[in-house]
């Protein structure tokens, strides 16, 4: 696989945020945090190598017949408040099933200021669908917005306690 | 800005001033300058077309970017740094090289910020023209 190939399919975003390393780990990984922001949706996390993840169904999403597990994957890499690596497979569609397990690496790095920024890289080789899904600029009401939704929206609700939606 | 030599004591009461106010300046700055500096470096065509040729195709080398542009090598980089420091380019390093990504989240932010707030007025002040023209119509 040359390196272009590889650049194409890997999507790379990051937000600086005013909270702290530890503030924004728990965000990610604790369900009574991820339910506040993005897609809303409770992520269960077993925090070690090996360890399953599952992104549930809000209760929005079961309506539209979407089955309990919505994202499931396993963790790869664990490394409080800094890194996690994990790998991620889209569960609501069989033709994202088909695409299979990408890979997901959430990075924390710390500012001077209180400032620190998250990065969030997504290898997506294989699963173009998944790609577009994960990059979608559709309007969040159909269900677009992917990653820059989510980590603007974990911004807005580390820094003012309400998420953009609220 | 260099002045005359101050006393001593108002010397270092300027000091604990300016700390204080540096402080403050910084964490305010943050705000405005993030913003600023998205705008900023939107501001320019070249910037424009070298997000748009990353939009087309991710995560590219310098070298890739250059050829697409007429413009020095140098001019690329130095584009690409103001992309940079707005974070609207984030870079990877992949073995050897230096992979430019496009990164959304600071356009998000400026959407939901100001464009959001002001189309929607807009928008249903139009709305309201066209109900308004309709009817008189």
């Amino acid at each position: 696989m040359t390196t272009t190939e590889k650049g194409v399919a890997t999507q790379v975003y990051r937000v600086y945020i005013r909270a702290t390393p530890e503030a924004i780990w728990d965000a990610i990984t604790k369900p009574e945090w991820t339910e506040r922001y993005g897609y809303r949706g409770r992520a269960e996390y077993d925090l070690r190598p090996g360890g399953a993840y599952r992104g549930l169904a809000t209760v929005e999403m079961l309506a539209m017949g979407t089955p309990d597990v919505v994202v499931d994957g396993e963790v790869v890499e664990v490394n409080p408040p800094r890194k996690l690596v994990q790998s991620w497979r889209f569960k609501w569609d069989p033709d994202l099933v088909a695409e299979g397990f990408t890979r997901v690496t959430w990075e924390i790095g710390e500012e001077s200021g209180g400032i620190s920024h998250l990065t969030v890289t997504h290898e997506l080789d294989g699963a173009p669908m998944t790609a577009s899904q994960v990059a979608s600029a559709a309007p969040i009401s159909q269900g677009g917005g992917g990653w820059t939704w989510i980590l603007s929206d974990l911004k807005t609700l580390l820094e003012t306690d309400a998420p953009l939606g609220s | 800005m260099p002045g005359p030599p101050l006393p001593l004591a108002s010397r270092s009461a300027r000091r604990l001033t300016l700390c204080l106010t540096c402080d403050q300046e910084v964490t305010y700055r943050w705000d405005v300058t993030d913003d600023d500096r998205a705008f900023k470096a939107l501001a320019d065509p070249t910037r424009r077309l070298l997000l748009d040729r990353l939009f087309a195709r991710d995560g590219r080398t310098l070298t890739e970017l250059e050829s697409e542009l007429e413009m020095t090598r140098f001019g690329v980089m130095k584009h690409l740094r103001v992309l940079e420091e707005a974070n609207l380019v984030v870079t990877r390093r992949q073995g050897r090289e230096k992979l430019h990504f496009l990164n959304p989240v600071p356009i998000r932010l400026i959407h939901d910020r100001w464009i959001d707030k002001y189309t929607e007025r807009q928008i249903s002040v139009l709305a309201e023209l066209k109900t308004e023209l309709e009817a008189t119509a």
